[in-house]
């Protein structure tokens, strides 16, 4: 629920359903804190190595909106909630997964606010419409140090920092649905200078936009200055459709927020194990050290660990939890197959996930189950079936017609021979006619064998294993 | 019913903005229901009283005297509100006050100035003098004080038994000594402030006006208490208590801080300030002098507090969501800026200005802040005071008894606050808890009361002297022919004007 209110929050519902007295700013209504969001917040700054502040204060920001019904908000100017943290991140150099690198961005403070209302414009009527039902939502405003130098980086922090928000649930941080917020502040400076002015750039919807934006503006701030003019400190919206930023209507100038402590809110106390009074109720307060031993894995603690249980490469880790689901399918599969992980990891990143993307299709959407994947890879495992053929399988699997593996696999006649005198007798019968190649290949041309194979693999229409056949040949032709 | 009949009989008084004659008359219905069954809900049930209209009433119109909030229905009752109706109590209106209970006088709302009762009362006409025959004999009736005045003078003239007021800066009790009644400020954080509509939230309180001080100890028994929706009202648990009656004061420790001799101070209530603490002094209590030495810095300190939080309090009056909105539609600036010329007067103006001049980033260090830091001084003087072995100052509540409205509003709102307010505002800063007890008349026939204050959440020792002493000066009754007139059932009852008594 809202951060001061027992409101509902829930995306898109209808308009004004969702607005309590104190959301509407009806006179005589005060703020209650919510404990969920104070939580929340804690998480978060545990997460980000942050301190997390054991008193901290409430303000109110005044300005005057249509969708800011109390005239001010309130947030946490003079004390927030978590302070001095810091994100680590990982970044392909050359836009090649194998290599990759780690970077940090400092953050700088945490705080707890409300959300405003939306207002929409109607300029053909003149009117504007106000929406409350987001009015007090609770928000947590993640300030980043400028440590980051190109929009990559920025995407990069901002990806990991969604995944973090969302394995400890402290927030969907779905940025489609507005869950999650980006402003950028870019400037550019000589190297050796001091920062340069910065211009605040609003609008971004999501994390590729965020990478655009920020380069559009670097070398609009850049060309710029390099023709003599200056950059103004100002606001700039992104337009996504024409990939630039634009100034912002000037809302009110510099504006000066009158500050003021909220009264009707007490400092926020936080405890530890060690500052706990003994005779307090442990469900009236919020204990940091109870929150930090109940922290999930973090998605680098979890990739770590992923690389280490399955021996799958790093950048494998990053691909896995960057698909929503799709770490759990892996898993799901590794249980009910016996090939080894870093096989099993070539299928889903190569195949399943190529399919999924084709299809704009997300994990949970898969027509085809782990347990059919599963199924397959064993069947390739046991060598049932050659890889060409497995992967004839999977196209079929994808059409999602109900069929198993073993139904497909008999349907188009895919299985591999079995019976090894059958594949010897092929094999001799091909030997025996290509007497030229056998010459070459007991000559010390080793490479001419492939031809041979290649042979057995017409007549036995794909349908013999590429490694037996080898095998094969080479004990007739030392024969 | 016989309350609703008082009270159109002294309209003229102006005390009540709404009454609800319909729904009280229910309330009332229902009541007697409950007795014939031999189940009140307590003791308070079937008592009539009224509310300031600052607070919130559901289905009951709600307009701090207004134009902002004129005809603004309000769907929520204040706690405080819920709580009287849930003991049955019976809601006969709404009473009057200064604009969004900015002012001491209780003149400057926008349904017009409450009179104060006593200005028809045999006592007064009695002792005023006439200046020429041709004289309009209505044109000499005195202020009730304020900013409760409508509370004050609805308790004064017998039309309820008990009425809700505000204390920001002396609010209820100042009223309450100009009307000769009970005006009891509890500690703040002790009664919830939810629904009632703010002036300086970190110094509001609700406030208690009653006839006589048992009253006022049964109405805080049903309101006092943590309330979730008031995040600063103390979790501890509150016990409701009976006053005994206090037989030996000589345990009692009674402070007479000197600086409360201000400069204004009527010789008439300086004496009668000297004469209640030989009372005590006589009765074997321990008075002496003691010395709250920042009492002369309140006055500018609450200036900027207040009018710091006026400025953010009434941000929200914006036309949009509920109350007045103008005409005006080229722009939404130009929306807001008409809506809050027409709806508030310019007392609530002014302070909007000077609260938000104050929180100006270049100004907020040396006003806001500072003002903060003297607050802390004054509320540190109390805590020495009390340390040192004090139980309860005795103090006088206002400067004089009430001047006519003709000569009150030759000053402006602002500085009729500053100079009203130099009593009883500090114990508003400190958040103790402060009664005004009637204790005598003047010469011109007119109420006076002293003040006592007392330590954080003691209301208990606070309520129990207050009790003894109003025992000792026995304040007499006021001589309305409206009432007299009226019912000589309730003026048979004119020896206790308490409830309980009235009950049986």
């Amino acid at each position: 629920s809202k951060l001061f209110s027992g409101s509902q929050v829930q995306f898109a519902a209808p308009p004004n359903s969702l607005v309590s007295f104190f959301d509407a700013s009806l006179p005589g209504t005060l703020p209650v804190l919510n404990r969920r969001c104070v939580e929340a917040a804690v998480m978060t700054g545990l997460a980000l190595n942050c301190s997390i502040n054991k008193k901290s204060l409430f303000d109110r920001k005044h300005y005057f909106y249509a969708d800011l019904p109390a005239g001010y908000q309130i947030t946490q100017q003079r004390v927030p909630i978590a302070v001095n943290g810091s994100l680590s991140y990982s970044l392909c150099i050359d836009n090649k997964m194998s290599q990759m690198v780690t970077k940090t961005v400092r953050i700088k403070q945490i705080q707890l606010e409300q959300d405003s209302g939306k207002s929409l414009h109607d300029d053909v009527r003149s009117q504007t419409l106000v929406d409350l039902n987001r009015a007090g939502v609770g928000l947590m405003e993640v300030v980043m140090e400028p440590d980051m130098c190109c929009g990559e980086e920025a995407a990069a922090a901002v990806r990991e920092l969604q995944l973090i928000l969302q394995t400890l649930g402290s927030s969907q941080a779905v940025m489609a649905e507005g869950q999650l917020r980006v402003d950028a502040n870019v400037s550019v400076h000589h190297p050796g200078e001091p920062y340069g002015v910065r211009t605040e750039v609003k609008n971004i919807n999501s994390i590729r936009f965020l990478a655009k934006a920020v380069d559009y503006e670097i070398e609009r701030q850049i060309e710029e200055l390099e023709s003599g003019g200056t950059i103004l400190n100002e606001t700039r919206a992104f337009d996504s459709k024409l990939g630039c930023t634009v100034p912002m209507r000037d809302k009110e100038g510099k504006q000066d927020y009158r500050f003021m402590p909220e009264p009707n809110l007490p400092p926020l106390i936080l405890y530890n194990a060690r500052s706990l009074p003994a005779n307090m109720n442990h469900q009236q307060v919020v204990n940091i050290d109870w929150i930090h031993e109940r922290l999930p894995d973090l998605p680098s603690v979890k990739r770590a660990k992923l690389v280490e249980q399955y021996g799958i490469l790093p950048e494998h880790s990053f691909t896995l939890l960057n698909e929503a689901g799709l770490t759990e399918f892996f898993e799901d599969v590794i249980k009910q197959t016996q090939m080894k992980p870093k096989k099993v990891i070539g299928w889903i990143l190569n195949d399943l996930l190529s399919y999924l993307k084709q299809h704009s299709l997300t994990v949970k959407e898969s027509p085809v189950s782990s347990f059919l994947l599963a199924d397959l890879l064993n069947r390739l495992e046991k060598k049932e079936i050659s890889s060409t053929a497995a992967k004839q399988v999977f196209a079929e699997l994808w059409k999602g017609e109900g069929k198993t593996p073993l139904e497909i696999v008999k349907e188009k006649k895919l299985q591999l021979i079995q019976d090894q005198e059958d594949l010897e007798r092929i094999c001799q019968a091909v030997i025996d006619g290509q007497e030229n190649e056998v010459m070459a290949i007991k000559s010390g041309n080793r490479k001419v064998l492939n031809k041979l194979i290649g042979l057995v693999q017409r007549e036995t229409q794909g349908r013999s294993n590429p490694v037996l056949v080898k095998q094969l040949l080479e004990k007739k032709l030392s024969e | 019913q016989r309350c609703l009949s008082l009270i159109k009989s002294t309209k003229f008084l102006n005390a009540y903005i709404t009454v609800a004659e319909e729904t009280a008359l229910k309330q009332a219905e229902e009541s007697e229901k409950r007795y014939k069954r031999g189940q009140p809900l307590g003791v308070l049930d079937g008592i009539p009283i009224a509310v300031k209209d600052n607070f919130n009433t559901a289905g009951i119109e709600t307009t701090c005297a207004s134009n902002m909030l004129k005809g603004y229905i309000s769907p929520y009752n204040a706690t405080v509100v819920q709580k009287l109706l849930d003991q049955g109590a019976v809601l006969l209106g709404k009473t009057n006050l200064d604009e969004f209970a900015m002012g001491s006088g209780s003149t400057d709302g926008v349904f017009g100035p409450v009179r104060n009762p006593w200005s028809y009362s045999r006592q007064y006409k009695e002792k005023s003098v006439p200046k020429s025959h041709s004289e309009d004999k209505d044109s000499n009736w005195v202020i009730t004080g304020g900013s409760s005045g409508g509370s004050a003078a609805a308790v004064s003239s017998f039309t309820c038994f008990a009425a809700l007021g505000s204390d920001t800066g002396g609010s209820t009790r100042n009223p309450a000594a100009h009307c000769g009644v009970v005006g009891l400020k509890p500690t703040y954080g002790l009664i919830s402030r939810h629904g009632l509509i703010p002036l300086v939230n970190s110094m509001d309180v609700p406030g208690i006006l009653t006839r006589c001080v048992d009253d006022a100890a049964v109405v805080l028994g049903s309101l006092a208490g943590h309330d979730p929706k008031d995040s600063t009202t103390i979790q501890d648990n509150f016990k409701p208590f009976e006053l005994s009656d206090l037989t030996d004061v000589s345990k009692l420790s009674i402070g007479i801080p000197k600086e409360y001799h201000a400069p204004g101070l009527s010789s008439e209530i300086l004496a009668l300030w000297s004469k209640a603490a030989d009372l005590f002094k006589n009765a074997g209590a321990k008075v002496i002098e003691v010395s709250l030495p920042h009492t002369r810095y309140s006055i500018v300190c609450y200036h900027v507090l207040c009018t710091a939080e006026v400025a953010s309090n009434m941000a929200r009056f914006d036309g949009l969501e509920y109350g007045h909105r103008s005409d005006m539609n080229k722009s939404t600036e130009s929306m807001y800026a008409a809506t809050r010329r027409e709806g508030f007067n310019d007392v609530v103006r002014g302070r909007i200005l000077s609260g938000n001049y104050f929180l100006l980033k270049q100004n907020y260090e040396n006003y806001f802040i500072k003002a903060q830091k003297v607050r802390r001084l004054i509320a540190n003087d109390f805590v020495k005071v009390f340390g040192s072995g004090v139980d309860i100052l005795l103090t006088p509540t206002t400067l004089s008894d009430a001047i006519p409205y003709m000569e009150f509003i030759k000053e402006d709102n602002r500085t009729r606050s500053a100079q009203d307010d130099i009593l009883t505002q500090a114990a508003n800063m400190a958040g103790l808890p402060a009664i005004n007890v009637p204790t005598a008349l003047s010469e011109r026939g007119l109420p006076v009361g002293l003040q006592f204050i007392g330590r954080s959440f003691q209301e208990k020792q606070l309520l129990t002297v207050a009790k003894w002493f109003e025992k000792q000066v026995k304040f007499p009754m006021i001589q309305l022919d409206e009432v007299k007139r009226h019912d000589h059932g309730v003026f048979q009852h004119q020896k206790s004007a308490s409830f309980l008594e009235h009950r049986t």
